[in-house]
């Protein structure tokens, strides 16, 4: 039944299967089917257009493959992001009187966004390690205090940023660097550390491990609260950097800012092939999940073949096959 | 401690009965690799048939096949002299050949009953005939002479109750063979007599029941005819009369085992590596006082539940605990794993597939996960760890279906030896291994035996937790018996008997004994 593993003989081989290559056919397929439908689909605007409004949902999905990869779950982000636009908007019109419609202003409201989405971060990572609370049950209810708080301030309404900020905050959306815009800068350059990060270091090592088994990893020395910690304390920087990206687009925060933002995360990150129980995860898997969700909405939208509204359905779907593929997994007992 | 008693079954001395369940020259192959080759085995109503080898010998396919959890590549499954055909476990069920696993198949939140009639519930019209159900479930445990509830949850049940539950859900099924896979590695001595008298009750009712163990002296004690499997094959069946457990043994392993523990081959010296002074462990053990010298195998017995593996937990940081411990002679605070790690103190735990290992991962990211920092300057090395997996391979001798298997595809010796693999890359001073045979078969044992004796020797002290006496006492140079939470005393050279240890650890101190644990070490 057993056979010597020799040293050296029969290095691990990545293996090519389904599960791997799945989210990168379907990519394929939609970029294929995008093509053939409509011409206009691959020029440059349409791209960019399409990778720019990923980039919201892209940035905060690399952050939730290491909270599911360390077998946690976050469901507060949407709300957190509206919360911090909402704060950010605040901030920087009360300090325009004082500080002047420039990069200062801009540039604190920046700090105030970053600050917040730490501390957001960690108020859930600390109710999950050190209070023990299902991680479930914490960030929906941290989903509806922070989408409370946003409609309080609010009062209801929009709140919107001064139009002196808008002009000078605007680039940070509509700008870029050699024609590409910051925001797919950004979740270019969060892609590729969080890729670096859970492949190559002992942090993304100790995610998977905790997600496979805490009592395992606790055993072997792992500091698992601060390692589960730190992944939600890293998704709140995220979802900060998210939202200093997203305010310069519409320049205004309200209730209905980042609604199912939390789902189309979770969503990308399962797509990408991260097991929702945790134990497994991979970033660039991520990044293709968010790819193909926004891709379908945008073809709905450049054809008329299927009524947009039926985008959320194929989304759902697109979802389940994709639960279905991650069963051919699961390890035996 | 063997019990060599005449211990057949009711059938003795009468022509033997016709086969019931029978393989006939069976191969399998998983892909590739052929694990059974022609093996035969007929179980007989009224007998219980032992089936022994070491792990990876084919058993477990072995007891698949029988059952309809697996088909056979080639040969035939015969029942009542026909060929049999379980396209699945079932429909195996259905003609009254049950497997009970060694992990067992109850629903925890559901009832007694309501498991014993899990998928088959009586009804009486559209709804359940909860009386009948709950009348057969005792009537059933009765028969079993079980004291359960039948409304009680299986959750609260304890193991050996939950072991009865699930004999009486086979039987409920009307079970003629019944096949057990390691059914008191999990009970306590008194627990396994229990089951042997149920045992023989089903014997005696004429039902043909198979059972794997990996101790030879439960295998002499309550089986007719053994069947020892080495590598895929049956090696040999034999009235179980005819057979001792040295035999038994050998033809396992298929080699000599007369020096299964290893001697201390050099003196030991007198540095202290470990001083503990009045350890508690809240709820579990108090006042825990003792001294390990660098390089010696200090054994640690009593009875389970008595507190010895919270007390190593608490000293290894992985509970809440108070006391002073000195490692080298200067005073250490070991709050965490990590703590105890940098001080050069590791734990080897009993539940190797719970806190042990990573069984869906695979053998490199599971032996170098405690000691990944020095793998990471800043990111990990790959080669670095593919070079640490081939050393370990080679020191430990781990057999693994392929480099790339996962912890949870080896079996229990190898999955022992890449824990303490792992458990060793940390470079630990001293080690504390808590059970380090459990579920192992004898052959890789003894390799584990002369890996903590090199450990030894080359200067590792080392903390041996162990419920099997002939090991502790085998293994090392001074055992303290725990009761209670408490150490009730210590035994070394001449006192160092299982009888002592036995008194000790039951509260009946001889009044040599009781001096023994009253002197308070160094």
């Amino acid at each position: 039944m057993t056979t010597t593993a020799r040293p050296g003989a029969a290095r691990a081989r990545p293996a090519i299967n389904l599960h791997v290559l799945g989210p990168i056919v379907a990519l394929l397929v939609l970029v294929i089917a995008g093509a053939l439908m409509n011409p206009n689909f691959l020029s440059y605007a349409n791209v960019t257009n399409v990778l720019a409004r990923s980039a919201f949902i892209g940035i905060i999905a690399v952050g939730m493959t290491f909270v599911i990869t360390a077998g946690g779950l976050d469901l507060s982000v949407g709300s957190m992001a509206a919360f911090i636009a909402g704060l950010m908007i605040l901030v920087m019109n009360a300090l325009v009187p004082s500080l002047g419609a420039g990069a200062t202003t801009i540039l604190a409201g920046m700090g105030v966004a970053l600050l917040c989405g730490l501390l957001a971060g960690w108020i859930n990572g600390i109710l999950v390690t050190r209070m023990r609370i299902e991680a479930f049950i914490v960030t929906l209810g941290t989903m509806g205090i922070y989408r409370s708080l946003v409609t309080w301030v609010a009062d209801g309404g929009t709140l919107s940023l001064d139009f002196a900020l808008r002009d000078a905050y605007g680039p940070v959306y509509y700008g870029g660097l050699l024609g590409v815009s910051w925001p797919i800068l950004v979740f270019l350059l969060v892609a590729i550390l969080g890729e670096i990060a859970m492949r190559k270091t002992a942090f993304g090592r100790y995610c998977a491990a905790i997600g496979s088994n805490d009592r395992v990893a606790r055993y072997s020395s792992v500091d698992v609260n601060r390692v589960r910690l730190l992944t939600y304390v890293g998704l709140g920087l995220l979802v900060g950097i998210a939202t200093i990206m997203y305010v310069p687009r519409l320049g205004s925060a309200s209730a209905a800012t980042g609604v199912l933002w939390e789902l189309e995360a979770i969503a990308a990150v399962i797509i990408g092939g991260t097991m929702l129980r945790g134990g497994f995860g991979r970033v660039w898997g991520t990044v293709v999940g968010v790819l193909i969700l926004s891709l379908i909405g945008n073809l709905l939208n450049l054809t008329d073949w299927v009524s947009p509204y039926l985008n959320g359905a194929i989304q759902g779907v697109i979802i389940v096959l994709a639960v279905i593929l991650q069963r051919e997994q699961r390890p035996e007992g | 401690m063997p019990q060599h008693g005449p211990q057949l079954g009711p059938q003795h001395g009468h022509p033997p009965a016709e086969p019931r369940l029978a393989l006939a020259s069976v191969d399998r192959s998983f892909g590739p690799v052929q694990v059974l080759h022609s093996v035969s085995l007929d179980l007989r109503p009224g007998e219980v048939h032992a089936l022994i080898g070491e792990n990876g010998a084919g058993k477990s396919t072995t007891m698949k096949i029988l059952t309809g959890y697996l088909r056979p590549t080639s040969g035939e499954v015969l029942l009542d002299g026909r060929p049999a055909r379980f396209p699945d476990s079932q429909a195996a069920e259905a003609q009254g050949v049950v497997l009970i696993h060694q992990e067992f198949n109850l629903a925890e939140e559901l009832t007694v009953e309501e498991n014993v009639f899990l998928g088959r519930e009586l009804r009486r019209g559209l709804v359940l005939d909860t009386r009948a159900m709950r009348d057969r479930t005792a009537a059933l445990l009765d028969r079993l002479q079980a004291r359960i509830d039948p409304s009680a949850r299986v959750r609260d049940l304890s193991t050996p109750d939950k072991q009865m539950v699930e004999i009486a859900k086979a039987l409920g099924r009307e079970a003629r063979v019944l096949v057990m896979d390691e059914p008191t590695a999990v009970l306590t001595h008194r627990e396994s007599a229990a089951l042997f008298d149920q045992i023989d009750r089903l014997r005696a009712e004429g039902v043909a029941l198979l059972f794997t163990s990996h101790k030879l002296d439960e295998v002499r004690r309550i089986s007719n005819r053994v069947t020892v499997m080495r590598d895929g094959r049956v090696v040999l069946t034999r009235p179980t009369a005819d057979m001792t457990e040295d035999r038994m043994a050998e033809a396992m392993v298929g080699r000599d085992l007369s020096a299964l523990y290893p001697r201390r081959a050099t003196p030991l010296g007198t540095d202290v590596a470990l001083r503990v002074r009045n350890l508690s462990v809240p709820g579990h053990a108090e006042g825990i006082s003792f001294d390990l010298r660098r390089g010696e195998v200090l054994g640690i017995a009593g009875l389970i539940g008595s507190g010895r593996t919270e007390a190593m937990e608490g000293l290894a940081g992985l509970r809440r605990h108070a006391g002073t411990v000195e490692i080298d002679g200067r005073p250490v605070a070991i709050r965490t794993p990590r703590d105890a790690q940098t001080l050069g103190l590791a734990y080897l735990t009993e539940d190797r597939k719970g806190r042990g290992l990573l069984l869906d991962k695979d053998l490199r990211e599971n032996l170098t996960l405690p000691s990944l920092r020095d793998f990471a300057r800043p990111f990990v090395d790959r080669r670095r760890e593919e070079a640490a997996l081939d050393a370990a391979i080679r020191d430990f001798d781990i057999r693994a279906p392929s480099r790339a298997a996962r912890a949870g595809h080896l079996s229990g010796g190898n999955q022992q030896k890449l824990l303490l693999a792992k458990t060793m890359l940390t470079q630990p001073r001293i080690v504390i291994i808590d059970e380090p045979t459990r579920g192992i078969d004898i052959g890789t044992k003894q390799q584990i035996y002369d890996l903590i004796h090199r450990l030894a020797a080359a200067g590792t002290s080392v903390v041996v937790v162990s419920s099997e006496l002939p090991e502790v006492i085998g293994l090392s140079d001074r055992v303290l018996v725990m009761r209670q939470g408490r150490l009730a005393g210590e035994v070394e050279g001449a006192t160092k008997t299982e009888d002592a240890i036995v008194r000790l650890a039951m509260g009946l101190g001889t009044e040599r004994n009781a001096t023994v644990a009253q002197e308070s070490p160094a």
